[in-house]
């Protein structure tokens, strides 16, 4: 069969980074190809230059045989190549129908393009209500009015961006009958993923990127998902330990029926209960959008709860404290967006200490005055201690890499060895090495005595390190329980929503 | 009754300024631009309106200039904020104060003099019926038209829309113009139709209260249009109440409208929804192509 998209010998500098190094690939009709690697490996730069967004240093494609040049993503629209975007390009302000409208050529019809993303949508098992605004649409939801816009300019190759790290496990399955279907139809697909499972199911081509070169190409349903590691990382990833803890301390972090009001957008926590004890791990699995932020803003402070005993930490009411009163309680906390939550973008990483840990570290900050010395001292020990990659000894947060920046934040609160630690996606965009080290991390400091939840959307991490997982949908936590009596189902069906208590709306 | 009749006609003419003024800077925030300088621009309007119609003797040859006045004034924004992206509060300030020199200084040689004013029927001149189609078709064209659901785009995420290949920077362009023609109209409208003369300073903040009007209407053009009557409804109301010698101290009653204002934007912002869900995202941001 002719190759439909070819890469050759594509080339990306950008500055000093050859992101792309000498990079070949060749994608046919009707084939599910997956692109794996680590994150910086490349896949994201190779992806863009296929959609027209970015420009090959040297290099070019060719399209059916044709050399081509693909020099903006309308061309890339024109030629037939469809892209649904790890973080989507849709208007949030806009219904999922002018959404859809905005980006098809021709007369400008809402009305009559409404009836055809409904009968499309639902053609391909992909329901999407046309007059719904996107910003009262969840994740998965998303999702799908993307690919429902790019269905409709009939593509020839579709690329999609890790589009399974937002869906329960069932939607993931109907996304993969939907690209099945599409495959069998003709169209070709670029999937890029770290699921390495789900690409051995899917996928019947693979080519492996690994700092910017291809260094595999493979058959991924000949392969194991230990094998496809190997080719992503190049060595062996060390798998975390996680003995089970026969003895538990008392309960130092409570929730009694936590309650939080719906505003704007936001979602509401409804009567969370939850118990954890000194020397476990809890998991808080769920799609993301379904009241994770919310829930980690009650347990911080940074939203008041509803009554001052709903949030209760080694046994007295703090409800109605704030960050800095829990923080003083032993309590440490990682949010999840880490430029401009964790950290402040422009300060140095010494300044960035400060602001977590300037009530709870002795002499830090005296009198209201920092003590500069003692910020450089403990941001040099995380920095050592995590192996956060920077280019000048006290750098800015901005200037960091994303899994750098992450190593930092979540180093800096655990190297205060806080009694309760809360942190929402703890290894978000980190390679696997420094995953494996986090989470390593994580379970230690629960295995000292330590009650610690981790809010995650990434299924594999929770089962490797929670010694018990409730799911959160939204707003909604179900109970928690060990890890052994989740299967994936079943966590899919709770994540969906199955625990939900009915309630007048 | 006439007694009534002569009490609604001074709430429209009091009310179709606001309007005219506020329906021009939503359109210019919902593209994502904020442009404080209304007033400058109204008020450059009102004298290059008042002007033409001086020297022309030609009410409607004023209205023309008073729209261009304005216009002129929104590019000259435009040019300093979209192209050399200056900081949109500061310019849109400056433009005010810009507006309220320049006007004063044009306006040198005009102050008592006479014109034909905008001829009207009973008190309702063709600007008024004007203000309320333009509600219409403000509406229709940001709800109904590819063009105005790509300048909402832009307003919403300004990085998207650039992506999908629109022009941000053109759309942005387009409707500042539109928002300073629309607020040179409304100066106009007070120095061609309502007073007719031109005294100096004589928008005295109405354009500021249009451009509360906007966020008081969450960008919503038919709530604005509720907006600019109940204002205007006040602000006559309080000065009729003056006259019935309550003992209620002027100052306060003139100051009504503005309280009211407060108070409604107070309110307006409890309903956190209703402002997340119209509310352009990118109000304000500057936008730089990447690439």
């Amino acid at each position: 069969m002719v190759d439909l998209l070819a890469a050759k010998n594509i080339v990306k500098i950008f500055g000093t980074l050859r992101a792309n190094d000498d990079v070949s690939l060749s994608v046919k009709q009707g084939e599910i190809h997956a692109l794996l690697g680590e994150n910086g490996a490349g896949k994201s730069t190779l992806v863009k230059m296929i959609y027209g967004a970015l420009q090959p240093s040297s290099g070019h494609f060719e399209w059916l045989g044709k050399q081509i040049a693909i020099e903006s993503p309308s061309a890339a629209r024109a030629l037939g190549v469809g892209m649904v975007f790890q973080h989507f390009s849709l208007f949030e302000a806009l219904t999922a129908a002018e959404n859809i409208a905005l980006a098809l050529p021709g007369k400008f019809d809402v009305n009559t393009l409404s009836e055809r993303v409904r009968k499309l949508s639902a053609d391909y098992g992909l329901p999407v209500d046309p007059a719904a605004s996107i910003a009262d649409l969840s994740v998965g939801q998303r999702q799908r009015v993307e690919i429902v816009r790019c269905l409709l300019q009939n593509p020839k190759l579709l690329i999609l961006d890790e589009p399974t790290s937002v869906l329960t496990p069932q939607e993931a399955d109907q996304l993969f009958i939907t690209l099945r279907r599409l495959a069998a139809e003709g169209c070709a697909v670029l999937y890029i993923s770290h699921r390495l499972e789900e690409v051995r199911q899917l996928c019947s081509a693979a080519t492996v990127l690994r700092h910017g070169k291809v260094v595999a190409a493979c058959d991924p349903r000949k392969e194991t998902p230990a094998s496809l590691a190997r080719m992503m990382v190049g060595t062996d990833v060390e798998a975390v330990h996680a003995t089970i803890n026969h003895h538990l301390g008392p309960v130092r972090l409570a929730l009694n029926a936590l309650s939080t009001k719906a505003d704007g957008f936001a979602v509401a926590m409804k009567n969370a209960m939850l118990e954890v004890r000194g020397g476990e791990v809890v998991a808080i699995a769920g799609v993301a959008g379904n009241g994770q932020s919310e829930f980690f803003d009650a347990l911080s402070g940074e939203t008041a709860a509803n009554r001052a005993d709903a949030v209760m930490m080694d046994g007295v009411p703090c409800g109605f404290e704030n960050i800095t009163r829990r923080r003083k309680r032993g309590a440490a906390f990682v949010p999840e967006e880490r430029l401009g939550h964790a950290a402040v973008p422009a300060f140095a990483l010494s300044n960035n200490t400060v602001l977590t840990r300037h009530a709870v570290d002795e002499g830090l900050a005296k009198r209201g005055v920092i003590n500069l010395s003692m910020a450089m001292r403990i941001a040099g020990k995380v920095i050592a201690a995590y192996d956060v990659r920077k280019g000048k000894p006290d750098p800015e947060a901005r200037s960091l890499s994303g899994g750098n920046l992450q190593k930092f934040t979540v180093g800096r609160e655990l190297e205060r060895r806080p009694g309760i630690l809360v942190v929402n996606q703890p290894t978000w965009g980190v390679d696997a090495g420094a995953a494996a080290t986090i989470r390593q991390a994580l379970i230690d400091l629960a295995r000292s005595g330590s009650a610690v939840v981790v809010i995650s959307q990434d299924l594999d991490e929770i089962f490797e390190i929670a010694d018990r997982i409730a799911v959160i949908s939204r707003g909604q936590l179900s109970r928690a329980e060990p890890k052994n009596t989740w299967t994936l189902e079943k966590i899919g069906l709770a994540m969906a929503g199955a625990h939900e208590v009915a309630h007048a709306a | 009754m006439e007694q009534f009749y002569a009490i609604a006609i001074t709430i429209v003419g009091a009310s179709t300024p606001l309007l005219i003024a506020a329906l021009g800077e939503l359109v210019v925030e919902r593209s994502g631009v904020l442009n404080l300088g209304v007033e400058g621009m109204m008020i450059i309007g009102a004298v290059t309106g008042f002007g033409a119609a001086y020297v022309t003797g030609n009410p409607y040859v004023g209205i023309l200039a008073a729209i261009f006045g304005g216009m002129l004034m929104s590019l000259l924004f435009g040019f300093l904020t979209l192209t050399l992206l200056a900081n949109q509060v500061a310019t849109g300030l400056a433009i005010t104060l810009l507006g309220i020199g320049l006007s004063a200084l044009i306006g040198e040689n005009l102050v008592g003099k006479q014109i034909t004013r905008v001829p009207n029927f009973q008190g309702v001149d063709i600007l008024i019926v004007f203000s309320f189609i333009l509600v219409g078709l403000v509406s229709w064209f940001l709800f109904r038209t590819r063009y105005g659901l790509m300048v909402r785009a832009v307003g919403d995420n300004h990085s998207s829309a650039h992506a999908m290949g629109f022009s941000v920077i053109g759309l942005r362009y387009a409707c500042v113009a539109f928002g300073g023609g629309c607020a040179g109209l409304a100066g106009g409208y007070l120095s061609l139709a309502q007073t007719p003369q031109w005294v100096e300073n004589m928008t005295a903040g109405r354009g500021w209260i249009a451009l509360a009007l906007v966020v008081f209407a969450t960008w919503l053009p038919q709530r604005l249009l509720f907006g600019a009557y109940l204002f205007g409804t006040i602000s006559i109301l309080a000065f009729t109440v003056q006259t019935f010698g309550w003992g209620i101290p002027s100052q306060l009653l003139s100051s009504t409208p503005y309280l009211v204002t407060v108070v409604a934007l107070v309110l307006i912002s409890r309903n956190k929804r209703l402002l997340t869900a119209n509310t352009p995202a990118c109000l304000g941001q500057a936008f730089v192509a990447d690439r």
